[in-house]
C-alpha cells in the first residue's frame, strides 16, 4: 500500500483522488491505469480548478459552427466556409527548453485545427518573458522565437501577428501561447466523437517514443522550481516535416470521406485522445499497445499510452476503408497502423497482444475527476514588487524615448522577421502594418482579421477590468481594419489556483471575460487553461490571452496604421480618458499599485462600430488603437511607419480632466487615433487634435510640451535586438 | 503553355507557385515527386519549402527524387526551369546551377520584402531576365539558408559568362550572399534559380506584382522552346 501511495503522489494525484479512483474501479488501479488516471485527472486535462468558472462564459451564437469541447472552435464566414481557431499554451515546456517547447506548442495547435478538417492558414503568438536585462530571459526569448519560426516556417503556415511583453514576474515562468487559424468547407468538417461499434481505430503519423512522458501532469500541472532540468525528458521534440506529411495525409483522407472522426494526440497522448473520443461519442474503445509503432522496442504499456510523442493523429475508420486509409498514409510517407476498435462497452481497455493490461470506465476517466471550488481572497495590495528605471523628473521628450525603447513597446521586427508571414498568398496586412492581421479568403469572397492581446500587468492591477480591456483591445484592433468580431478563443495563464491570490485573480478575470464577451456579443468558441505558472518568487502576472477572429467584406479597404501623407488631420475617437494606473510609464517609474479605472464597455463597443463603418467606407488614411505608452507612443508609431511627422495639441484630453502627463502617456481602453480628411473625421464624431507633416513630432501639452525629431524617435523604437 | 510545379513531401509554396503560373498565363499542374515523366510540360517550377524536411542539407535529398531526374533531362533538352528558394537549393545540389546556399550570415531565418536588380546577360533563346527588369523588383525573401556561395574563381567565371541573373539592391543583402547574388542561371540560360519568392509578388493586395514579370519571362522561354 505505501508503495502505491508514494506513486500516485509522485504522479500528481491527491490521496482523496486516489481513493476515489479505487472506489470507481472497485479495486486498486494497476500501473497502466494509475498512469492514465493521473494524466486525465491532471489540471491540464480535467480543468478541475477552472471548469466551474468557465461555465460563466457565453459560448453560443448564430455564427458558431463548433464550440468548446471540440479540438478547436469554428465560426461561419459565409459561402459554405468556416474558420477554425484556437489558442493554447506551451509555457512550462518552453521554460525548461525554449526551442522545442515553443516549436511543439505550434505543432500542437496546428494539429488541433486540422483535426477539424481545416487547413491551417495562419499562426499568431503571444509571448511573455522576464525583463530583457536578464540573461535567462534573453535565452528563453531567443529559443522560443527560433522554435516558433522553425516549426511554422517549415510547415508552410504564415505567422501573421502576435505580441511580446517583458515583465519581471515571468522571469522563471515564461509564457508561450500559440494560436492557429484554419479554413474549411463547413460540410467537410469532422468532430472528435468516436462512432460506430466495430469501427477501426487508426494511429497515424510519427511513431511512439519515450519523449514527453508525464508532460501534462508532472510538468504542466505543477509549479516550476529547482531541478527543472531533470524535467527535460518530459519535454517533447518536434518534427515539422512529419507534421507536414500527416497534415496533408489527414486533409486528403477527410477530402475523400475516409474518416468517421479525427483527433490529435496532445497532452497525455493516446490516453487522452482515446478516452475523450470514446467519451464524446458515448462509446468504449479497445487499444492494443502491441500494434503501436514504437521508436524503442522495449517500451512498457504504461509508457506507450501516456507518451506525448508529437505529430500523431487518431482516426476512426469503417473496417472496409482501412486499407484505403493506410494507402494514403503510405503515399504521404507517414505512419498508419490499426491499433484498436470502437466498442459499446463504455470502457477503455488496454491490451498487449490481446492480453488485458488495463480496463477503466470511460466516464470515470474523463468525467470522474472531482471539480474543485476555489478559495479566492483579494490580496491586501500590490504583491509583485516594483523596480524604478526612469526618474519621475525626466523630461517629456526623454520619457517618450524611454517608453519607445522599452522592450514591451519597441518594434518586434527582430522577432517577426524570423517568421514567414507571406506563405499561402493570403496575407493582406503584414505584421506591424495594421492593428490586426488581415487574410484574404477568396473561397468565401471576403477576408478575415485576427488579433491576439492581453496585458498581464494591467490584469494584475485589476483582474476584472484588465481582462475586459484585453477583450476590448482585440475588438478595437479588428475595428481598425474594418472587421466585425465573430468569435473568441482564450488562454488563461495564471498561478497556482490552490492559493488564494491566484484563485481570486482567476475568478475575477473569468467574470471580466464573460461580461466583455456578452456585451460585445462575441461567443467564446474554445480555449485553454494554464495554471500553476509560478516561480520561486511567486505567481506570474495573471495573463488571460485573448484571440479574436473577425470578418471584413473587402480586404482592399483594410486600413493601415501609418500616417499616409502630409496635411492629414489627426483625431481621437472613442471614450478615451487615460490614466497612469497600470501604465508602462508607471512601471518604469516603479510605482505600480492595485487599481484600474473601469472601462465603459458599451461606449467602446459603439466606438468600434463607428471606426469599422468608417474603415469599410474608405474614409480614413490611418487608424490605430491607443494602447501601451499612451497617445504619445501611438503618434510616434504612426509617424515612424508613415515616415511623416505630426503636430498635435492634447487639449481635448485636458478637457476630459487629464493632466498633461496622463494625456501624453496615460493608458485606457477605448481610444482610436485616426488620420484623414478633417471633415470626414469630425463627421463620425472624432475630435481633431492636430495634423500630419514635417520631420518632427510636436506635442502641445501644457508644461509638458515638447518637439522631438522623427529620426531619434525611430532609432529608440527600433532598438530591440537580442 | 503548360507549367509543371514539383511537389515534394515538405514543399510549402507549391500552391502559391501554381497560382502564380496560372496568373502569368497558361495552365499549371502539380508534379508529384515520384513522377518520372514531364510529358507535355513547357516549363518547370521547383518550388520553395523544406523538401523531405531539408534533412541532411537543404535540397540534398530532393535532388535524388524521380521527378528531379526528369527535370535534369528536361533542362538538358533546353526546357526552362525556375527554382525558387528551396528549389534553388535543389538545383544547386543537382549541379544544374553553380554554387551553393549556406546558412544565413546571422544564422537566423529572415522574412523581408526587398528589391532585386536584374543583371545584364544573354538575351536570346533563354529566360530573358532583362525583360523582367524595372528599376528594381520588389519581392519578398524568406529563408534560413540563402547565403549564395561559390569559390572566388567560380564567381568570377559566372559573372564573366553573364550567369548572375539578380542581385539584392545595394544595402539590402539579407543573408550575406557573395557579391549580393540573389539569383543565377546555368550556362545555357534556361535554368534560373533565385532565393526571393516571385510567387509571393503577384497580387497588389498582398504586396506587389513584380514577381509576375519573372514568371512571364519563364513562360516566354517555354513557348520559344
Amino acid at each position: 500500500m505505501t508503495v502505491e501511495v508514494a506513486k500516485h503522489i509522485e504522479l500528481g494525484l491527491t490521496d482523496s483522488e486516489f481513493e476515489l479512483i479505487c472506489e470507481k474501479l472497485g479495486r486498486q488501479p494497476n500501473d497502466v491505469e494509475l498512469a492514465m488516471f493521473s494524466l486525465l485527472w491532471s489540471e491540464h486535462c480535467a480543468y478541475k480548478h477552472s471548469r466551474k468558472l468557465l461555465r460563466r462564459l457565453p459560448t453560443e451564437g448564430e455564427r458558431v459552427v463548433m464550440g468548446p469541447g471540440e479540438n478547436a472552435g469554428a465560426v461561419d464566414i459565409g459561402n459554405g466556409h468556416a474558420i477554425a481557431f484556437k489558442v493554447e499554451s506551451h509555457n512550462h515546456p518552453s521554460a525548461v527548453e525554449p526551442f522545442q517547447g515553443a516549436a511543439t506548442g505550434v505543432g500542437g495547435i496546428l494539429r488541433d485545427v486540422f483535426a477539424l478538417g481545416a487547413r491551417p492558414i495562419a499562426v499568431l503568438d503571444s509571448l511573455r518573458f522576464g525583463e530583457l536585462d536578464s540573461l535567462r530571459s534573453r535565452h528563453l526569448l531567443d529559443g522560443a522565437v527560433r522554435g516558433i519560426g522553425h516549426y511554422g516556417n517549415s510547415i508552410g503556415v504564415p505567422n501573421v501577428g502576435g505580441e511580446i511583453y517583458f515583465e519581471a514576474p515571468y522571469e522563471h515562468n515564461c509564457l508561450v501561447n500559440a494560436m492557429c487559424v484554419g479554413i474549411a468547407e463547413t460540410k467537410d468538417m469532422v468532430r472528435a466523437a468516436a462512432a460506430g461499434v466495430g469501427n477501426a481505430v487508426v494511429l497515424m503519423g510519427a511513431s511512439t517514443g519515450r519523449d514527453g512522458i508525464g508532460g501534462a501532469s508532472v510538468l504542466a500541472s505543477a509549479e516550476l522550481g529547482d531541478g527543472d532540468e531533470a524535467k527535460r525528458p518530459t519535454v517533447q521534440i518536434g518534427d515539422p516535416f512529419e507534421e507536414s506529411k500527416v497534415l496533408e495525409c489527414c486533409l486528403e483522407l477527410l477530402g475523400k470521406g475516409l474518416l468517421v472522426s479525427l483527433q490529435d494526440l496532445g497532452a497525455a497522448g493516446l490516453t487522452s485522445s482515446a478516452a475523450e473520443m470514446a467519451s464524446a461519442g458515448g462509446m468504449g474503445i479497445d487499444l492494443d499497445v502491441a500494434k503501436v509503432p514504437l521508436r524503442e522496442a522495449d517500451m512498457e504499456p504504461f509508457e506507450i499510452v501516456v507518451s506525448e510523442s508529437q505529430e500523431r493523429m487518431l482516426g476512426v475508420v469503417e473496417p472496409a476503408k482501412v486499407a484505403e486509409v493506410l494507402a494514403v498514409c503510405e503515399k504521404w510517407q507517414t505512419g498508419g497502423a490499426e491499433i484498436g476498435t470502437i466498442t459499446d462497452s463504455g470502457q477503455v481497455r488496454v491490451l498487449r497482444d490481446g492480453e488485458l493490461v488495463g480496463e477503466m470506465p470511460v466516464e470515470a476517466l474523463v468525467d470522474g475527476c472531482p471539480l474543485y471550488d476555489l478559495d479566492p481572497a483579494e490580496p491586501d495590495g500590490w504583491i509583485y514588487g516594483n523596480r524604478a528605471t526612469l526618474d519621475p523628473g525626466t523630461s517629456a521628450e526623454e520619457t517618450l524615448l524611454a517608453l519607445l525603447a522599452s522592450p514591451s513597446i519597441a518594434s518586434k521586427r527582430w522577432a517577426f522577421e524570423q517568421y514567414d508571414s507571406v506563405v499561402g498568398s493570403r496575407t493582406v496586412r503584414r505584421p506591424e502594418s495594421a492593428e490586426a492581421a488581415v487574410l484574404q479568403i477568396p473561397e468565401a469572397g471576403n477576408a478575415i482579421a485576427v488579433s491576439i492581446d492581453g496585458s498581464g500587468r494591467r490584469v494584475a492591477c485589476d483582474p476584472y477590468a484588465g481582462t475586459i480591456e484585453a477583450v476590448l483591445e482585440c475588438a478595437q484592433n479588428l475595428a481598425c481594419v474594418g472587421a466585425e468580431p465573430l468569435g473568441l478563443t482564450n488562454c488563461l495563464n495564471f498561478g497556482n489556483p490552490e492559493k488564494p491570490t491566484p484563485a481570486w485573480q482567476l475568478d475575477r478575470a473569468v467574470s471580466g471575460l464573460a461580461d466583455a464577451c456578452t456585451a460585445l456579443g462575441v461567443p467564446v468558441v474554445g480555449g485553454n487553461v494554464s495554471l500553476y505558472n509560478e516561480g520561486p518568487e511567486g505567481p506570474i502576472y495573471p495573463t488571460p490571452v485573448v484571440g479574436m477572429v473577425g470578418e471584413l467584406p473587402d480586404p482592399t479597404r483594410a486600413c493601415g496604421n501609418a500616417f499616409a501623407k502630409e496635411g492629414d488631420a489627426i483625431a481621437l475617437l472613442g471614450p478615451f480618458s487615460p490614466s497612469l494606473a497600470g501604465s508602462e510609464l508607471t512601471k518604469l517609474r516603479g510605482e505600480l499599485e492595485m487599481g484600474l479605472p473601469q472601462p465603459d464597455i458599451a461606449a467602446v463597443v459603439a466606438a468600434c462600430a463607428a471606426v469599422r463603418d468608417a474603415v469599410r467606407a474608405g474614409k480614413l488614411s490611418s487608424v490605430r488603437d491607443v494602447s501601451d505608452g499612451g497617445l504619445a507612443c501611438a503618434l510616434a508609431e504612426s509617424a515612424i511607419a508613415g515616415r511623416v511627422g505630426c503636430s498635435v495639441d492634447v487639449q481635448p484630453l485636458r478637457a476630459r480632466g487629464c493632466s498633461p502627463e496622463e494625456a501624453l502617456f496615460g493608458e485606457a481602453s477605448g481610444g482610436f487615433l485616426l488620420s484623414g480628411d478633417r471633415a470626414e473625421l469630425e463627421a463620425i464624431g472624432a475630435v481633431t487634435i492636430g495634423k500630419t507633416g514635417g520631420t518632427t513630432i510636436e506635442i502641445a501639452a501644457g508644461d509638458r510640451s515638447f518637439t522631438v525629431g522623427l529620426a531619434g524617435v525611430e532609432s529608440a523604437w527600433r532598438s530591440l535586438t537580442v | 503553355m503548360i507549367w509543371g510545379v514539383l511537389q515534394f513531401p515538405g514543399s510549402c509554396d507549391e500552391r502559391d507557385a501554381l497560382h502564380a503560373c496560372e496568373l502569368s498565363g497558361g495552365e499549371a499542374r502539380l508534379i508529384w515527386h515520384e513522377e518520372r515523366g514531364l510529358e507535355g510540360i513547357d516549363a518547370v517550377v521547383v518550388p520553395g519549402g523544406f523538401s523531405y524536411g531539408d534533412y541532411l542539407r537543404a535540397g540534398a535529398i530532393a535532388r535524388f527524387s524521380p521527378a528531379m531526374e526528369a527535370v535534369a533531362e528536361f533542362a538538358a533538352g533546353g526546357g526552362p526551369v525556375l527554382g525558387i528558394c528551396n528549389g534553388f537549393q535543389v538545383l544547386c545540389e543537382a549541379a544544374l546551377l553553380p554554387g551553393a546556399l549556406l546558412l544565413n550570415e546571422r544564422m537566423r531565418f529572415v522574412c523581408r520584402q526587398l528589391d532585386l536588380i536584374a543583371v545584364d546577360g544573354p538575351e536570346t533563346g533563354h529566360i530573358d531576365t532583362i525583360a523582367a527588369r524595372r528599376p528594381a523588383l520588389s519581392i519578398p525573401a524568406k529563408h534560413g539558408e540563402g547565403r549564395y556561395w561559390a569559390p572566388d574563381e567560380v564567381l568570377d567565371e559566372i559573372e564573366a559568362r553573364g550567369q548572375v541573373a539578380y542581385r539584392y539592391a545595394p544595402g539590402q543583402n539579407p543573408n550575406g550572399s557573395a557579391r549580393d547574388i540573389a539569383g543565377v542561371r546555368n550556362e545555357a540560360g534556361n535554368v534560373l534559380g533565385l532565393m526571393p519568392h516571385p510567387e509571393h509578388a503577384v497580387d497588389p493586395l498582398t504586396g506587389s506584382t513584380d514577381g509576375l514579370r519573372i514568371f512571364e519571362a519563364v513562360a516566354a522561354a517555354g513557348v520559344a522552346a
